[in-house]
């Protein structure tokens, strides 16, 4: 907790807002005290010249019961602590506080030593240093004190009563003393304020910035730590959400950028890897199964040679000559195979491929009573193929079939039908990468329609939000919907991942009217369609514009057990197995090898219990 | 002078030299057996041998090495290899390192007697083409070998930069030598793809055999000599210019030449 980030940052903006506001707050309370302190003195020395003018005409006719009465009148406010006057030798002649009429004070005394200090007196003061702020006791409130020096004015020295001599230039002082109790209560609220508001100040900002840095920094930040943690656990596909434009969005989206390489990278590893393995395996097979294929093929090619005169013995040593050549083929190819080498290609008739490949298996599906149906087109024209390869195909498929149905299901039939099909691309090209304008792929392996990832996308409609995901096959439409969007309703089309927008700005669909939306596949251009449910139309310009084209279609269709869903997408992967130590995992991985170099398609329906169908389609070359 | 026999077959696979053994001794060859490279070696000591067989992979020497140890011995016998990695790169290695001819195992009785025919012949040849050259002036040449500017894969094909980045290809007048009657000539069709060591058409002698000619450059075939399939005899009178086979766009030229050696070092 106190190693994080944000503890930090919060415990040093808090320190400094403390400094910064501590000092403000002394300075503050200063300069209101101050200035509080001059008001009182002002208002004091005011009232130290009123008493003086008041009692000046008085004094003048030495009315001495009036004045006593307005300094004892006066000398009553509240807000007024003490009125005296005393004269030049220190005697309180006047005084709010009776009983200390008559008294001598002492030159020492707080109200005197200003101009007694040094010496000689001072005859002139400046207000400043006629003000006084003291205390009575120690623990008493503080008072402020004034006084006032009464000079000797030609009036006075003329008056008729008690001439004052001339040469007397002070003749008394008017000393008012006044509580600061009030002021000080002020002062001191006003400080508890400034307290109460700094800590305060102090808290709310260094909450704020706690809040705004978990926000800002932590969350992002352990977000990350997260990724790594995901990463380093080997989950390359973890994505951190790029929300965000600021340095730490920038380094998710570096760091996206980085994993999303490193997978890319560990993938081609991972294949290469794989082919490393198999092309190992397969110089390790052909070396260990050539020596003695070439025991068989040698004798049986020697025993035909020589046996010219015996037909009967004739016919099975061609097929063991012949089967031995193909087994070469196979050990050769698989040497091909490992290194992605280029088919022999001939033009051939694939019907006659079938029937060389049925009659290589006849023996083994007559063992497990399996029986093998050809409805071979007649009108099926010629490939341009392997024939060796292609045989190779059927024959695994063939004996594939018969392992599914099994030696305890008192048999079974494999079904193989060939015809020629012409096929728009729509309907039967499949998407298999779609981004978004800022390059994030929209392709979802979770939700996949007919085995193969969707498309996802998100929708608002009416307030709601959902995913929709998006058949990835061209010109069919079984989406999925996680929200129902009504025609015309749908206001945002985005990527889940960025939220960029996908809407096509001004389109709208020919056939509802609906809004289009459109994602890019590369390197094919973009793709349109419909945000409305219950519309179908889409657009794919590159596709639609490339016209039909002819293909064979070969389906292999079995009775047996049938295929897992969940191991349907890996049957082709080399080395995956579901006949344990009887397979290799080489056979589907070869098959889907060879077709791949023939330009063709290789796909497989199943379901448990309603056995599997592998069609292959091939182009007809022009 | 060594007592001389027909064959000498090398391998540590007792299948493969008593296959040979049976096969060749049919014909009314005299053949031996050595089950390494070190055990030919001694049997050269006391042998003359017409053509040896040996195995690419062995135990303790190898046949490459044997065959340059071969040639380091100045033994005159040609040398066929054959081994169970058929790859067309050990095809193309064992003929630029100085065998006559490959055959890929597993191989046919008609397979192995038709690279052994030619082997004895390419030896019967030699010797002729020796005594030729003992005998002042030269009496007649024993074969024509392949102009200067030319490239050849092993003794058996040929190649012709053409300086329009396509070449030229056919086989030699030994090749044809070794073969001695033409009978007729398979050849590919144009856009086939053709690769380095490998076979890309097939030359049927009087005696019934079939002989794969190895190409000697990967490509795509752009023109077949048509003259040549129509009349192979247009191949044996003329083997460099007039009867060429396929003219070819190389894939890999730059690569292919490495294993291919000048025909103008043959007349130094």
């Amino acid at each position: 907790m106190f190693q994080k980030l944000g503890f930090k940052l919060t415990v040093a903006v808090g320190v400094i807002a403390l400094v910064t506001i501590s000092v403000f707050a002394w300075f503050n309370s200063r300069s209101v005290d101050r200035s509080l302190l001059a008001e009182v003195e002002r208002h004091a020395n005011q009232l130290s010249e009123t008493v003086k003018s008041s009692t000046e005409y008085d004094m003048l006719l030495n009315q001495r019961e009036r004045i006593h009465e307005t300094i004892k009148r006066m000398g009553n406010q509240s807000s007024i602590q003490r009125i005296r006057i005393m004269n030049k030798a220190g005697a309180v002649i006047y005084s709010s506080d009776t009983t200390e009429i008559g008294k001598l004070v002492d030159k020492k005394a707080e109200s005197c030593y200003m101009c007694h200090s040094v010496g000689q007196p001072l005859q002139r003061l400046e207000m400043k240093d006629r003000t006084r702020v003291f205390r009575v006791l120690p623990d008493a409130p503080r008072t402020l004190g004034i006084i006032n020096p009464i000079y000797n004015t030609r009036s006075c020295s003329q008056a008729a009563c008690h001439a004052h001599p001339r040469s007397q230039v002070i003749l008394g002082v008017l000393d008012v003393t006044l509580p600061l109790a009030v002021v000080d209560e002020d002062i001191r609220r006003g400080q508890v304020e400034v307290i109460i508001f700094a800590i305060v100040a102090i808290l709310a900002l260094s909450l704020i910035i706690g809040l705004l840095v978990t926000r800002w920094v932590a969350m992002p930040v352990r977000a990350l730590v997260a990724a790594t943690r995901h990463v380093a656990g080997g989950d390359l596909n973890y994505v951190i959400p790029e929300t965000r434009d600021d340095e730490l969005g920038m380094l998710a989206r570096s760091f996206n950028n980085m994993t999303h390489k490193l997978s890319e990278a560990r993938l081609q590893l991972f294949q290469s890897d794989k082919l490393a393995s198999l092309g190992r395996l397969a110089a390790g097979v052909a070396h260990e199964i050539n020596n003695p294929l070439t025991g068989v093929l040698t004798y049986s090619s020697f025993l035909l040679k020589r046996t010219k005169d015996q037909p009967e013995v004739q016919e099975d040593l061609k097929v063991i000559v012949r089967e031995t050549i193909r087994c070469r083929e196979i050990v050769k190819s698989l040497l091909d195979f490992a290194r992605q080498s280029v088919p022999k290609k001939n033009p051939a008739d694939i019907n006659e491929i079938i029937g060389h490949a049925a009659l290589v298996v006849e023996n083994q599906l007559a063992l497990n009573h399996v029986r093998l149906v050809k409805e071979l087109g007649a009108d099926v024209p010629a490939l341009t193929v392997d024939a060796n390869q292609m045989q190779q195909v059927f024959i695994n498929l063939f004996v594939n079939a018969t392992d599914a149905i099994g030696p305890d299901a008192g048999g079974g039939t494999i079904t193989v039908t060939t015809s020629r099909l012409t096929l728009s691309p729509v309907g039967i090209t499949q998407i298999k990468k779609a981004q978004c304008p800022k390059r994030h792929s929209l392709m979802n392996s979770e939700v996949r329609i007919d085995g193969k990832p969707s498309i996802r996308i998100k929708v608002q409609s009416n307030g709601n939000e959902g995913f929709i995901y998006r058949d990835p096959i061209y010109g069919k439409t079984r989406h999925q919907f996680g929200i129902a969007p009504e025609v015309t309703k749908v206001t945002k089309v985005t990527c889940p991942e960025c939220a960029t927008s996908l809407l096509v700005d001004g389109a709208v669909c020919p056939d509802c009217g609906s809004p289009v939306f459109a994602f890019e596949v590369p390197p094919k251009g973009m793709v349109e369609g419909c945000t409305s449910r219950d519309c179908t139309w889409q657009r794919w310009p590159d596709v639609d514009q490339s016209g039909a084209r002819d293909f064979v279609e070969m389906r292999i269709r079995d009775t047996g057990g049938g295929i897992a869903p969940e191991e349907l997408p890996r049957i082709f992967e080399p080395f995956y197995t579901t006949k344990g130590q009887k397979g290799t995992g080489l056979g589907l991985a070869v098959i889907w090898g060879i077709i791949d170099n023939h330009d063709g398609t290789i796909v497989v329906e199943s379901a448990l219990g309603e056995g599997t169908t592998f069609v292959i389609r091939i182009p007809v070359s022009a | 002078m060594r007592p001389l026999r027909d064959i000498l077959v090398i391998d540590d696979e007792e299948v493969i030299t008593q296959a040979v053994v049976r096969v060749c001794g049919a014909e009314g060859l005299t053949v031996d057996v050595a089950d390494s490279a070190t055990a030919a070696t001694a049997r050269l000591e006391h042998w003359t041998y017409r053509l040896i067989i040996c195995d690419v992979m062995m135990a303790d020497v190898d046949g490459f090495q044997f065959l340059a140890d071969v040639a380091r011995r100045r033994i005159r016998t040609p040398v066929i290899m054959s081994t169970g990695m058929s790859t067309v790169e050990n095809a193309v290695k064992a003929l630029s390192a100085g065998a006559i001819d490959f055959i890929p195992k597993p191989f046919t009785a008609d397979e192995l007697l038709t690279a052994v025919t030619r082997g004895l012949r390419y030896a019967a040849v030699q010797d002729m083409a020796l005594a030729a050259s003992v005998t002042e002036p030269p009496a007649l040449l024993a074969w024509v070998p392949c102009p200067a500017k030319y490239y050849r894969l092993g003794f058996a094909s040929w190649v012709l930069l053409e300086g329009t980045g396509t070449v030229l290809i056919g086989v030699t007048d030994l090749f044809l030598k070794t073969i001695e009657q033409v009978q007729g000539i398979t050849l590919g069709v144009v856009g086939e793809e053709v690769v380095q060591g490998s076979s890309c058409g097939t030359i049927a002698s009087a005696d019934g055999l079939e002989h794969g000619v190895l190409c000697p450059v990967s490509g795509r075939i752009v023109q077949v000599n048509r003259g040549v399939a129509a009349a192979p005899a247009v191949m044996e009178r003329d083997p460099y210019f007039e009867g060429w086979l396929y003219q070819v766009l190389p894939s890999e030229l730059e690569y292919d030449l490495q294993h291919l050696s000048s025909c103008s070092s043959d007349r130094m």
